[in-house]
């Protein structure tokens, strides 16, 4: 039995961070059934550049064929020497591919391609903190590091080789390799992701055939972690990636991207994990904006319908985006938004959270805002005046006060009049809203009535005594009904009501 | 774990003021300006229905104006109520009016789309019975349309309810339309619902219509989109279910086939699933050429996911196959993801041990297990993942009564033993939990012998859960052990307890005495307990003297129920004698948790006491807490007075 701390005793509970940090295990071996008997022992080939260059190309292959044979990582004894052996050559093919002009013969290509698969393409292994948070713990790291690292300079180096064909690539490098090296993206070792990610760029850049497959295919990637499964690790660097796609889409936009933007990036917002991509994914739309303007609306419809209700820092995301978006509206497309928008930035002016009121006034400091704000003055005044005037003097925050008083000077600059009208109907105006909160509570209880009234007058036709107004078909309708929906609470109320 | 799909709960969001406000709406066609719409909308509304004089107009204009509302709550409220108003409108305006304002709406905030989905599920009746349902058709048709799966999915649940309110031709004429259009929708959305709904027209259709079906749903299985794949995928079981068995043979294998090899793993880990539901369904001797290549293929599947469904699925998959092909080829592959590199997999597959066994057939059980299972059980006994080991614990005893005695002795109890010596607690607790399994076979002092010193151990485990489970079991070892052995090894234990410094324990450890009591009679408490108990009353620290009142509350509880035999007379000489003066001698504790609880006791006890202790012991010291200065005191006090002379007056 170990020997337990005393404040473990007391509580039996202990934190989370300590459980943690008990934790030794930090990286992990690649997923691969393995189902191959234990490798061979390597033995070290003569220097390629020691070799005659007749020699060179059959020697590179070898060299290639070496470098398919899989080491154990996670058992860090074993194969010492091989793995040392697989290290320096693949060393060596790095610097072979990078440095040498007409190594890149045609029979070389499915030689390289198959070392590089046999690497590389694996299946993740199951995280190993189910409740991985990519914010706080520490990722777990690959464990055949040291090799994949290797591998992946050596695709990198090979892809820029002045001498590349990608119409001889392309026979290897399909659709089957980009589906695979999409995969890796989840990879938890964000070393990994990064080579990943300048390495689908290249394949884009270079693989005309394969641009419409490899944007569809990070669809369904992001489809799958909106909808599905909330978890993916390589959505920001598949955005960047994006991001500079975007860039260099040709006008006018195809459907098939728009569609992209309002059914894949949009939702994107929805995320809990927003903040690990928010940066890259606020990008990508900008870059829309500024393709197409006349996408301004739809996007800023989409970001108001996922507006977050609960968390705060997701919304002072929405609003640093908002700001960004802004930025680069044309004044004819804020007119089309400005209504909705400042609804929506009233409430979050008047949020009780610090952040996000302070967030939110901080589009006040822009002059660009201030500039459609004032053009705009006789709709946006009406919209935030309500909101401005209550937190001036509710707020507990001193800083937010400042910068509302800060703001109501500055809106009052904009239209004295306007402001002094609203100043004097503000009381009249809250009590109007008050009563109209009464009159629906009015309306409801009229509605129960008429309900109650409905559901007597079935009790009385099931005794027999058949109603003057409805004809019994429909009176059993209506009975039958009472029966379904007896969960809502209302109903049943009346229904109890109707016994006496 | 990967199958953790989002199910529910809603990402809170806020809402565009909807769509909703443009398209508004018959009752109020002319627009209105900004600063008319701030006063008060309702206010027009209702008169103008107040004026007309029909009250019937006012459901309608309340569900829009609520329905307009910014407040998304208030629009949720509304949609919930929506069987209120329809019920108000009647049949005919409900169908006329509402449904199509409803189909309108959905451009909604997702969670008020929820609430709408589901309720359309439940309005058969509201709009005029299953001749009519088909009017509920449009908007569930566009609500299984929308990116929010949790809507979709509700969507689905509600059509699949409506489809067996249609009449057969109802069906083709209205509902199986609606699941071609959904088939061969545009967006991916649309065709992952239609993936629901084949299996539930499939079956009263004619045959013509069914051969449509069919093709839609072979189309879908090799969509472009991995969504609608997985989709089908997920319904294929189902699906097989209500085709012939021709075209099950024809169709579905192939179909199987496909998504057990696509290129996403998260597709085939779908297809185990359905494998159980297809293997079920086909004679034996069509298994082998149709299915085994299939399902060979997945539990040796390069994707760890689909190796877990299959670890997972194994019970179900065994006993859809029959034993031989257990036999032949499920033996085998359990050894593998027994043995698999990946924790999950023989997490998931060490779980179905038992099971597995179990369902062996009868003539080779034995023997499969010795020499194939046992092998792989021995190993994950020192697995390097606790997860494993812990969902091996959680079966392994349960293999003693599949072995019998003589194997059990002498290949499980070392394993036992090992297990309960692991470093992880919840090895150790999940094995200590089932020990009455091994006991039935093995017989208490075979078991005592061996695992006595081990579980004298966990007694003292750092882990209070641990310590628990074993106090739960310790009446049964109690029972079976006898009088001397327990006093000799366990008394200690069990008074030890007493004072745990965890609550849950000295709870447990009250309740365990009072089993014990009743297991070896009152003179024995007598004797080893109510000293022991009765010296605690004057301990130093008031949870110990408290537990002294607990226990002998329970213990005279327990005594007037006469659940043991023993002398009345006896009995009653030690409540009175010994017991009650404690009780009220610490109705003067500094202590006020131990003085009210000095109140709660005795009006536990107050029913079993004679009326004259009654009244000139307890009642006095009753009558003196009620005056305490604390309030909880007071309060408890005064309650056990007003019960106790209660039940004087009633005598």
């Amino acid at each position: 039995m170990s020997a337990i701390s005393a404040s473990e005793k007391v509580d039996g509970f202990t934190r989370k961070s300590v459980r943690k940090a008990q934790k030794q295990r930090k990286s992990q071996g690649s997923s691969q059934y393995r189902t191959q008997s234990a490798p061979v022992e390597l033995s070290p080939l003569p220097q390629l550049k020691d070799a005659p260059s007749t020699e060179q190309q059959e020697l590179f292959t070898q060299k290639l064929q070496q470098c398919c044979m899989l080491f154990d990582f996670f058992d860090s004894v074993t194969d010492l020497k091989s793995k040392e052996i697989k290290r320096a050559t693949l060393n060596e093919l790095v610097d072979y591919v990078s440095t040498n002009r007409g190594v890149l013969v045609e029979s070389a290509y499915p030689e390289i391609t198959d070392m590089i698969c046999t690497n590389i393409f694996r299946t993740l292994p199951p995280s190993d903190n189910p409740d991985f948070d990519p914010e706080e713990d520490e990722p777990t790291l690959e464990a055949s590091w040291p090799h994949i690292q290797l591998v992946y300079e050596f695709l990198l180096r090979f892809l820029e080789n002045p001498d590349f064909q990608p119409s001889i690539a392309k026979r290897y490098i399909d659709q089957k390799f980009v589906l695979q090296l999409l995969e890796l993206f989840d990879s938890e070792d964000p070393r990994e992701r990064d080579f990943l990610k300048t390495i689908l760029h290249r394949i884009y850049g270079k693989f005309l055939g394969l641009r419409a497959f490899i944007r569809k295919q990070i669809n369904n990637i992001f489809l799958r972690f909106i909808y599905e499964t909330e978890h993916f690790n390589g959505v920001a660097e598949l955005l960047e990636i994006l991001g500079s796609i975007i860039n260099g889409f040709a006008l006018p936009l195809k459907s098939e991207h728009k569609q992209f933007l309002m059914k894949v990036l949009i939702p994107l917002h929805t995320a809990k994990a927003l903040s690990l991509f928010h940066a890259q994914l606020a990008y990508c739309v900008v870059q829309f904006l500024e393709k197409d303007p006349t996408l301004t609306e739809p996007v800023i419809r989409g970001l108001l319908k996922f507006w977050p209700k609960t968390c705060s820092q997701k919304e002072v995301m929405f609003l640093g985006e908002v700001e960004e978006i802004l930025d680069v509206i044309e004044p004819t497309q804020f007119k089309k938004i400005q209504e909705p928008l400042f609804k929506q930035i009233s409430k979050c002016v008047a949020n009780p959270h610090f952040q996000v009121a302070e967030r939110a006034l901080y589009f006040w400091n822009n002059e660009y805002i201030l500039s459609l704000i004032e053009e705009n003055i006789d709709k946006i005044l009406p919209i935030m005046f309500g909101s401005l005037y209550r937190i001036s003097k509710e707020h507990w925050n001193p800083t937010i006060v400042a910068l509302v008083y800060n703001v109501l000077k500055t809106l009052m600059e904009m239209n004295c009049t306007l402001f002094d009208e609203l100043t004097s109907s503000y009381k009249a105006d809250r009590q109007r809203e008050k009563k109209k909160e009464q009159e629906r509570d009015e309306l409801w209880k009229n509605l129960e009535e008429l309900r109650l009234n409905n559901t007597t007058l079935v009790q009385n036709n099931s005794h027999g005594l058949p109603g003057v107004h409805n004809n019994n078909n429909n009176n059993n309708n209506n009975n039958n009904n009472i029966n379904i929906s007896s969960n809502n609470d209302t109903q049943d109320k009346s229904v109890d009501m109707s016994i006496f | 774990m990967y199958c953790n799909f989002k199910s529910q709960g809603f990402k809170k969001r806020n809402c565009a003021k909807s769509v909703l406000e443009k398209r508004t709406i018959f009752l109020l066609v002319k627009p209105r300006s900004a600063a008319q719409q701030r006063h008060s909308v309702t206010a027009t509304e209702s008169k103008m229905a107040g004026a007309d004089g029909d009250d019937s107009l006012y459901p309608i204009a309340v569900l829009i104006d609520e329905l307009r509302n910014e407040d998304v709550q208030l629009r949720l409220n509304s949609i919930k109520k929506l069987s209120t108003i329809a019920l108000a409108l009647g049949v005919e305006r409900t169908r006329t009016e509402l449904l199509p304002f409803l189909t309108d709406t959905i451009y909604d905030e997702d969670e008020v789309l929820l609430a709408l989905a589901e309720q359309l599920g439940n309005f058969t009746m509201l709009v005029g019975g299953p001749e009519y349902v088909h009017c509920l058709l449009p908007p569930l048709e566009s609500l299984a349309t929308v990116e929010e799966t949790v809507v979709r999915d509700k969507a689905v649940e509600s059509l699949r309810k409506i489809s067996q309110e249609h009449s057969p031709v109802d069906l083709e004429v209205h509902f199986e339309p609606l699941v071609k259009r959904l088939a061969s929708g545009d967006w991916f959305t649309s065709r992952t619902s239609a993936c629901g709904l084949f299996s539930v027209c499939y079956p009263r259709v004619s045959s013509t219509v069914k051969a449509e079906i069919r093709q839609h749903f072979r189309t879908l299985c090799s969509d472009d989109t991995p969504m609608v794949r997985r989709a089908a995928a997920s319904k294929l079981g189902e699906f097989a279910k209500v085709l012939e068995l021709d075209y099950v043979k024809s169709d579905i294998i192939s179909l199987f086939t496909a998504l057990a090899s696509d290129e996403q793993d998260s597709v085939r880990l779908l297809a185990v699933e359905a494998c159980v539901s297809i293997a079920t369904l086909l004679p034996q001797e069509d298994l082998e050429t149709l299915v085994m290549p299939t399902l060979r293929q997945a539990a040796e599947d390069k994707s760890w996911r689909v190796r877990y469904m299959v670890a997972d699925k194994f019970s179900e998959l065994q006993k859809a196959v029959g034993p031989e092909i257990t036999k032949n080829d499920l033996v085998p592959a359990f050894q593998n993801l027994l043995k698999d590199c990946e924790a999950e997999v023989r997490a998931a597959a060490a779980n179905k041990v038992k099971e597995f066994c179990e369902n062996l057939p009868e003539d080779s059980r034995e023997q499969i297990i010795m020499t194939h299972i046992l092998p792989c059980v021995k190993e994950l006994v020192s697995d390097t993942n606790q997860h494993v080991k812990s969902a091996l614990a959680s079966v392994i005893m349960g293999l003693s009564t599949i072995l019998g005695k003589d194997n059990t002795i002498e290949h499980l109890l070392p394993l036992f033993l090992a297990q309960l010596k692991d470093e992880c607690p919840e090895v150790r607790l999940n094995i200590i939990s089932n020990l009455d399994c091994v006991n039935e076979v093995i017989g208490i002092r075979q078991l005592s012998q061996s695992l006595l010193p081990a579980i004298v151990e966990l007694a003292e485990d750092a882990k209070w859960r641990v310590r628990l489970a074993i106090i739960e079991y310790m009446p049964l070892l109690a029972g079976q052990l006898g009088v001397e052995f327990f006093d000799e090894k366990l008394n200690t234990l069990c008074m030890a307890w007493l004072i745990d410094h965890v609550y849950a324990i000295r709870e447990a450890a009250t309740c365990n005495l009072m089993k014990l009591v009743e297991k070896f009679g009152a003179e024995w408490a007598q004797n080893t307990i109510v000293p022991k108990v009765l010296g605690m009353a004057n301990d130093p620290n008031y949870l110990h003297r408290m537990t002294t009142l607990f226990c002998l509350k329970l213990y005279w509880l327990l005594f007037f129920e006469n659940t043991f035999a023993l002398s009345e007379a006896c009995g009653q000489d030690i409540t009175t004698k010994q017991m009650l003066p404690v009780v009220l001698k610490m109705s003067n504790d500094q202590v006020a948790n131990v003085r009210f609880n000095v109140a709660k006791s005795l009006q536990k006890i107050g029913p079993v006491l004679d009326s004259n202790a009654l009244q000139a012991e307890v009642k006095p010291v009753l009558e003196k807490l009620a005056t305490d200065t604390d309030m909880d005191v007071k309060y408890f006090a005064q309650e056990a007075i007003n019960s106790v002379l209660a039940l004087q007056r009633s005598d």
